[in-house]
C-alpha cells in the first residue's frame, strides 16, 4: 500500500500554514503505518482541538475529532471496548499537557495502550500565539508579551516518572528518525509518548526572532543530539532525542480483562 | 556485485498542494530543487538527485514523490 493510500486526498492542499511542521509529522506517521502493514481499519485516531489535532481529519483511518484536551478520555473508552484495534492520539502541547494535562498523567499512570504523539511547537497555534506548558521562560505568547515566566515540563521525564512505558523524542528535520520511533511507539503495548518537535514558524517563530520553518529545522538540527551520543554528553545544554524509556509493565486492557475473568471465576 | 546507485525516474510534483515553504530546495543534500516563479517546487537539476527521499519525507504538504528505478 502506498501512504497515498491512507490519505483522505479530498482535503487537500491541507489547512495547515506553509512550512508547518504537523504536516511533516503527518508524512513520518503515514510511513510508519506503512512499514508497519496496518489496515485502515485496524487503526483509530482520535484528536483533541488544535492545529495539531486537525491531523485526524486527512487520514482515512477510523478517525474522532473531540474536544480540546480530552482526546485520551475518548481514546481510553474506544481502548477498552475494542483493545485489539491501534488507538493513536495525536496532540498539541496545549491540548496534551495544559487543558488536558490530567488526562495525559493518569493514561500513563495506568499504562493503557495508547500512541500519545504530542506535536510540540511550544504554542497555542490555532488560537493566535498564547504560551503553553512547553513555551519555554523567556518566550514570547500573546498572553507573555514580555516574555514568559513559566518553566517548560521536561515532557521525557514527566511521562516517564507517570508510568508510561515507551518515551521518546525526535523533530520535523530528523524525518527518518522520526518515522522509526513512531513505528516503534505503535508496536509497543503499553502507553507510548513521542515527543516530536514540529515547528510553528506563524506564531511561535515569528515571535520569538525563529526564523522561517528553514530556520526552524535547522535549529531543531544544531540544538538536538542523539541521546547515547559522545555529543550528549560533551554539550548537555543539547536537547536529547532517541528512545528513552522502552518496558514492559502490564498493560491496563489486559489487566481489566483479567480481572473479569477470575471475578467471573473463568480462569 | 556492486549495487548500482538508485537512479531516479521521475519527481512527482502535486503543484496545488506545494505551499513554497523551502524546505525540501533548502535540505536536499545534492541542490537538485527549486522554486519556480510561482513559488512551487520543481526539479532543477534532477540528473543529481540520488534517490535519498529527504525532500518527500519532509515536505509538510506531502507535494512531492521521488519515483526512483529499482
Ligand atoms: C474547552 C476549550 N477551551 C479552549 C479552547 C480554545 N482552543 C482551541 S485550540 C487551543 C490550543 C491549541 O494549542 P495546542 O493544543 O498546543 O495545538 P496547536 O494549535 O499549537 O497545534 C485552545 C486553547 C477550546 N477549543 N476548547
Ligand atoms: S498556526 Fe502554527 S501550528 Fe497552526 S497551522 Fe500555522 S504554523 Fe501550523
Ligand atoms: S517542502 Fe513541500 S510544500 Fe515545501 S516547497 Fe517543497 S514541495 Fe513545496
Ligand atoms: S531525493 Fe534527495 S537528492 Fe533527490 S531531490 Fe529529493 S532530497 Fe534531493
Amino acid at each position: 500500500m502506498s501512504v497515498r493510500d491512507y490519505l483522505r486526498e479530498r482535503f487537500f492542499p491541507h489547512m495547515w500554514c506553509p512550512g508547518c511542521g504537523h504536516g511533516t509529522v503527518l508524512n513520518a506517521l503515514l510511513r510508519a503505518v506503512e512499514k508497519l502493514g496496518l489496515d485502515k481499519s485496524e487503526i483509530v485516531m482520535v484528536s483533541g482541538i488544535g492545529c495539531s489535532a486537525r491531523i485526524s481529519g486527512y487520514v482515512d483511518f477510523h478517525t474522532m475529532h473531540t474536544i480540546h484536551g480530552r482526546a485520551l478520555a475518548f481514546a481510553t473508552g474506544i481502548k477498552m471496548s475494542r483493545p485489539e484495534l491501534s488507538v493513536l492520539v495525536p496532540m498539541g502541547d496545549g491540548d496534551a499537557l495544559a487543558i488536558g494535562g490530567n488526562h495525559f498523567l493518569h493514561a500513563a499512570r495506568r499504562n493503557i495502550d495508547l500512541t500519545a504523539i504530542i506535536m510540540n511547537n511550544r504554542i497555542y497555534g490555532m488560537t493566535g500565539g498564547q504560551f503553553s506548558p512547553l513555551t519555554g521562560y523567556g518566550c514570547f505568547g500573546t498572553t507573555a508579551p514580555y516574555g514568559s515566566v513559566d518553566h517548560s515540563f521536561d515532557l521525557v521525564e514527566l511521562s516517564t516518572s507517570a508510568g508510561a512505558s515507551f518515551v521518546a523524542r525526535s523533530t520535523t528535520y530528523h524525518v527518518i528518525e522520526l518515522a522509526g520511533i513512531i513505528e516503534k511507539a505503535i508496536a509497543h503495548r503499553g502507553f507510548s509518548v513521542v515527543e516530536v518537535m514540529s515547528q510553528c514558524p506563524t506564531n511561535f517563530g515569528r515571535r520569538n526572532q525563529a526564523g522561517s520553518a528553514v530556520e526552524m529545522l535547522e535549529t531543531y538540527r544544531k540544538q538536538t543530539v542523539p541521546l547515547d551520543s559522545e555529543a550528549a554528553q560533551t554539550s548537555p545544554e543539547k536537547i536529547r532525542r532517541g528512545v528513552f524509556v522502552e518496558k514492559k509493565r502490564p498493560e491496563y486492557t489486559e489487566a481489566y480483562e483479567e480481572m473479569i475473568r477470575s471475578a467471573t471465576g473463568e480462569s | 556485485m556492486p549495487k548500482n546507485k538508485p537512479k531516479v525516474k521521475e519527481h512527482r510534483i502535486e503543484r496545488d498542494w506545494c505551499k513554497g515553504c523551502g524546505i525540501c530546495v533548502h535540505f536536499c543534500p545534492k541542490n537538485v530543487l527549486d522554486l519556480d516563479n510561482e513559488k512551487k517546487v520543481m526539479a532543477a537539476r534532477p540528473e543529481d538527485c540520488i534517490c535519498c527521499r529527504l525532500c518527500q519525507f519532509r515536505c509538510p504538504d506531502l507535494a512531492i514523490e521521488v519515483v526512483c528505478e529499482d
